[in-house]
């Protein structure tokens, strides 16, 4: 039994806990606002949250995408001076890297309260990471890239690739791919912030969606058309992962940090594209919470591209490789199907709600939500959650971060 | 345009700039380990499987089979924005290697295409290499 009262699976610890979070509320800052300066108020938000004070902090968790050197930069700019420095940089995967390493230092001693942030103005900056951006090499000078530059691959036809594959081999449909992007819709629209998100960005048609309109909406890279393409926003995050004793006494219940797991993919010669680096970092994470797919309530999947969601929901084991089409048929994924398994990306994803490049920390942070019994789309009773984030490129080189949240 | 041309490979990079320099002669390489026989590529110094560094440059047939392809609608770049729609393509080389590639030689290739097929690798010269490009056999 854990000292909270309820029954804790041989093996599993709960060594720390998200105790403070906070997601900016703006995806359009008009270029009035830094990424150190969305970072400093999503902290102090974050902080406000969970009843700690910046005093309190002494871990740091910086992916370095505000510029500067990463963990300094952060450190200086909040007047910190922590005893763990995390530079950990995997794209969007970063935040999930973050948690599980949090939780690391937080058993091992070396820290009791840690802050991650984000922070990005992708959309004021028209970074072009989206629908017509280039993502040969992922990104990185060296020898892929100077293999794989040449061809103009953009990062939808990265993903669509993996699509196509998956359609071949398994007879994946694009109707089943709309499933994702209309659940996720469904989700959005329930989200105040992620509704004036889509008018901040001028979506065209603001309303849920049917399969019809996402494969009958323009086609970016065949196989995957417009509806099925993540937004670019600014916006930002924080989380606050605290040490039980200090959880304790924080403001809000602890949703701990059960399990994680990380994971490598890259091509290969021979490869399978349909698989991800989630098929080995998902085993591990679950394996770590003691608990099994099927016991998770909500999940929470970097939604770059549909292709992204129903890959990574085979690979972490919600259904066999190449069955994810069917399984994902019939609004299956919607929040208020809980019978059915897990309730996907309630806050209205990448898709729908929030894409300022790196989404891994709003998965942690509706993960989290669910697990307090706050989130807009709320799934009762909502006890397991899986955060997974997929950093890099899905269909070349990619991270893969998988967390086990849960509550009391 | 001046911005208007493909980007362009780096002859001088430490680990392909000899795959690159090959192309001149429309020779396309990979590396086979001398000590494991593993196929690898990218090319790189050492061998993927046991790290040694005894690896000999092979010349692939230049045929193969479309592994996976998008025909790409949208893109920010000059050159390619010019030449939408194209097809991106993964092609698995008959000796192994799989390969990022352009499909060229396709009447329409949102409809032309068939995971599968064969191809053969078709040169595009420039001045200090050229590129290898897939045709449909």
């Amino acid at each position: 039994m854990s000292e909270n009262g309820r029954s804790v699976k041989s093996g599993q610890t709960r060594d720390a806990a998200i105790v403070g979070i906070h997601e900016f509320p703006s995806r359009d800052v008009e270029g009035q606002l830094s990424p150190l300066q969305i970072k400093a108020e999503c902290a102090a938000r974050a902080l406000e949250d969970a009843g700690l004070s910046l005093g309190d902090v002494d871990a740091i968790y910086d992916a370095g995408e505000a510029g500067g050197m990463a963990g300094l930069g952060i450190s200086e700019y909040l007047g910190i001076r922590p005893n763990v420095i995390d530079t950990t940089m995997v794209g969007g995967s970063s935040y999930e890297f973050h948690a599980a390493h949090a939780k690391r230092a937080i058993a091992a001693g070396k820290a009791k309260v840690a802050l991650l942030s984000y922070g990005s103005t992708a959309h004021s900056n028209a970074f072009a990471i989206g629908v017509g951006g280039h993502g040969g090499g992922g990104g990185m000078p060296g020898p892929a890239d100077n293999m794989e530059r040449f061809c103009g691959m953009t990062l939808v036809s990265n993903y669509a690739m993996v699509a196509h594959r998956h359609m071949h081999e398994y007879g994946t449909t694009s109707e089943q791919l709309a499933e994702i992007s209309v659940a996720t819709r469904l989700h959005a629209m329930r989200n105040p912030e992620a509704v004036q998100a889509m008018r901040a960005l001028e979506f065209m048609d603001i309303r849920e969606t049917t399969i019809q309109d996402v494969v009958s909406s323009r086609m970016i890279a065949d196989p995957l058309h417009l509806l099925e393409c993540c937004m670019i926003s600014d916006g930002g995050g924080a989380v606050v992962i605290a040490s039980p004793e200090v959880a304790r006494d924080c403001a809000t219940p602890p949703v701990w940090i059960l399990g994680g797991g990380e994971a490598t993919k890259y091509p290969e010669n021979g490869g399978d594209i349909t698989t991800s680096a989630a098929a080995q970092s998902g085993p591990v994470a679950f394996a770590e919470a003691g608990v099994s797919p099927d016991e998770i309530d909500i999940a929470m999947i970097y939604d770059s591209f549909s292709i992204t969601v129903l890959t990574l929901l085979e690979d972490l084991g919600f259904c066999k490789k190449g069955e994810g089409g069917s399984w994902v048929e019939g609004g299956r994924l919607r929040f208020d199907r809980p019978s059915d398994g897990p309730a996907l990306n309630t806050d209205g994803g990448g898709l729908s709600s929030n894409h300022p490049g790196m989404r891994g920390i709003f998965l942690l942070i509706e993960a989290a939500r669910q697990l307090r019994g706050q989130s807009c789309s709320q799934v009762e009773g909502a006890s397991l959650a899986v955060a997974h984030g997929n950093g890099g490129m899905l269909g070349s080189r990619h991270c893969a971060g998988t967390v086990i949240l849960g509550r009391d | 345009m001046a911005d208007a041309t493909r980007p362009l490979p780096n002859a001088r990079e430490p680990d392909t700039g000899a795959f690159w320099e090959a192309t001149k002669n429309h020779e396309l390489r990979y590396q086979r380990c001398n000590d494991c026989e593993a196929v690898i590529f990218f090319p790189r110094r050492h061998c993927t499987s046991c790290l040694g560094q005894n690896l000999e440059w092979q010349a692939s047939k230049g045929e193969g089979t479309l592994y996976t392809y998008s025909v790409v609608r949208q893109s920010y770049h000059p050159f390619f924005k010019a030449r939408a729609p194209y097809a991106v393509a993964w092609i698995d080389l008959d000796e192994g290697p799989r390969i990022l590639s352009n499909l060229v030689g396709i009447e329409d290739p949102t409809r032309d295409l068939t995971i599968g097929q064969r191809l053969r690798v078709e040169w595009e010269d420039h001045e200090h290499l050229a590129i290898p490009l897939f045709r449909p056999i």
